[in-house]
């Protein structure tokens, strides 16, 4: 037997493969094809204190190996989600990791409060690929400075471990996750999806209603690895490695990069039980390498 | 028995114009399908296309589960070039279905959008009035059949190639709303292309007719996950894959 098991902070995860936020619902669209408790956690769908009826259609298209999304974070807010979705997912014996997202500083700190208070959450991850509305529109996740303040204002506000979610989409990622790990968050993951667009030429109008999309699947793994290696540099918090992972050779290059989890997004759509196969494709190459235990490999890149 | 499965190609062919008709036998127990649910169908081991296609159910026959599509794009240009024998990944059957008609009905097919009611005419056969358009005599397929699975077919083509000559949501509509029309009062069962589900609403809402309509949506999962294909409902965004695909007219916002 090889031993799975990871720490993320405090968290300890029974294997290293999550389900990424906005690809998995709240656990029930997929639990038909696979026991949801196999999974080292579920990453519920990003939650704002105020639901969000998200961006009009179309909010998909389809590029070479990956898609674009612009769904605009629609969610039943996290009132809903501790009323409806929660009793379910304690029941479980899953790790549940709950994304939120707000509009401002005061609804990130709101979200936080309601979901650390809900029982049941057992740690946060903060998508801050959103605008600031209101100071000026700034992306907190590419600002450094927005981006200080309000992990700082949210680490206040939860005694939960703490992921910060980065933004691909800046020039010095490992800058950032520094940032995050100097305001107290526990781990950082990344990436979110890369800021994409694509045209149609007869009509000449972007083919998603947002004009402007999310990029992720198999096209962007590569830039996502990088990534990870760069953060794996600067930070000594666990890194959660993410972007177009669809088997375990995948996973695999997260993790030898400096990941001490991953999770699988895009890749549930094609193949609703990518996660698990993930897991043991995982398991079976340690047991061909004769590698122990799974910590051994988290960034022992050869360089 | 998993709605996710694999199943080999059983028989492809090209019929008129460039619509194919796909036939697969799953290789494992599968979930009987409702006439108007889909499936997500994908060649294996490919990344561009990286999604999966949703299809209609076309026809249930011998264990065999049928797809009737206009070859368009890369991902059904793969499909309909596939041998037998070939396996290929399949999710399903997903979505709603159309509600049982109770009596006869009236189903109205836009193009390649009687692949979505070739099964409703054929479970409760001799029951349709079925209007059955497209722009010209090419792109109509299987008439022989559909004519005698309907009660009736009324054929319109926009150029006058075969039948009718206009458009067949007017065809229909025309149909339906003369004085004491036998087809009055009857519930309808629409799919073709969105602007003529439009033109069906404007020419039928408001008159008390119950209208089922099933919608076609770019879809990444299937199966009401990731919020990709809805529609705009009265109050809120709809799933195609997951409150659809078959709506009531008046649920939708024209």
């Amino acid at each position: 037997m090889v031993n799975l098991s990871v720490k993320i902070g405090r968290l300890e995860l029974p294997n290293p493969v999550m389900t990424a936020s906005g690809t998995f619902g709240y656990g029930q669209e997929y639990s038909e094809f696979f026991d949801i408790e196999r999974l080292g956690a579920i990453v519920v769908k990003g939650l704002s204190y105020v639901p969000k009826q998200g961006n009009p259609p179309p909010r998909i298209a389809e590029t070479p190996a990956g898609m674009l999304n612009a769904i605009g974070l629609q969610n039943i807010g996290v009132d809903r989600f501790i009323a409806e979705k929660l009793p379910h997912l304690r029941t479980l014996d899953l790790k549940v990791i709950a994304n939120f997202f707000g509009d401002s500083i005061v609804e990130y700190v709101k979200a936080a409060e309601a979901l650390t208070d809900s029982g049941g959450v057992h740690a946060l991850e903060m998508n801050i690929s959103c605008p600031n509305k209101q100071a000026g529109w700034i992306v907190f996740g590419t600002n450094p400075d927005a981006m200080r303040e309000v992990v700082t204002a949210v680490r206040k506000a939860t005694d939960l471990p703490l992921i910060v979610k980065l933004s691909p989409n800046v020039t010095d990622i490992g800058m950032m996750a520094k940032v995050a790990e100097d305001c107290g968050a526990d781990a950082v993951s990344l990436i979110n999806t890369i800021t994409g667009m694509c045209i149609d030429t007869k009509t000449r109008r972007s083919k998603i209603a947002n004009v402007t999309g999310g990029l992720s699947g198999p096209a962007i793994r590569p830039i996502a690895v990088r990534m990870v290696w760069e953060v794996n540099k600067s930070v000594m918090i666990p890194i959660i490695g993410m972007g177009g992972i669809m088997t375990a050779q995948d996973a695999l290059e997260f993790i030898i990069a400096g990941a001490s989890a991953v999770s699988v997004g895009t890749a549930n759509f094609i193949n609703p039980v990518a996660a698990i196969e993930i897991i043991s494709g995982i398991e079976s190459y340690l047991l061909e390498h004769g590698i122990a235990d799974i910590n051994e490999i988290i960034g022992s890149l050869k360089t | 028995m998993s709605r996710f499965f694999k199943a080999e190609i059983s028989g492809s062919d090209i019929l008129n114009s460039d619509i194919c008709l796909l036939s697969l036998k799953p290789h494992a127990e599968y979930e009987h399908p409702l006439p108007g649910q889909f499936y997500m169908l994908q060649a294996i081991g490919c990344y561009d296309p990286l999604l999966k296609r949703p299809f209609s159910i076309f026809s249930i026959k011998n264990n065999n589960l049928s797809f009737l599509f206009r070859v368009r794009g890369k991902a059904t240009k793969i499909l309909s070039s596939l041998k037998k024998g070939e396996v290929i990944d399949v999710i399903g059957p997903l979505g709603n279905s159309y509600p049982e008609p109770g009596s006869d009905f009236v189903a109205v097919a836009g193009g390649v959008g009687v692949a979505s009611l070739y099964n409703l005419i054929e479970k409760y056969s001799c029951r349709a009035h079925f209007f059955y358009g497209a722009k010209t005599k090419d792109e109509l397929v299987l008439l022989d059949k559909i004519s005698s699975l309907a009660k009736e077919l009324t054929i319109v083509t926009q150029d006058c190639s075969c039948g009718l000559e206009g458009v067949v949501t007017d065809a229909c509509a025309d149909a339906i709303c003369i004085p004491d029309s036998a087809l009055n009062g009857l519930p309808v069962y629409a799919c073709g292309p969105n602007p003529m589900l439009k033109a069906l609403h404007s020419r039928l809402s408001g008159k008390g007719i119950k209208c089922y309509v099933s919608l076609e949506e770019h879809m990444a999962c299937g199966v009401g996950a990731c919020l990709g294909c809805v529609v705009k409902g009265i109050n809120e965004y709809k799933r195609v894959c997951k409150e659809g695909p078959v709506f009531s007219m008046d649920e939708i916002q024209w």
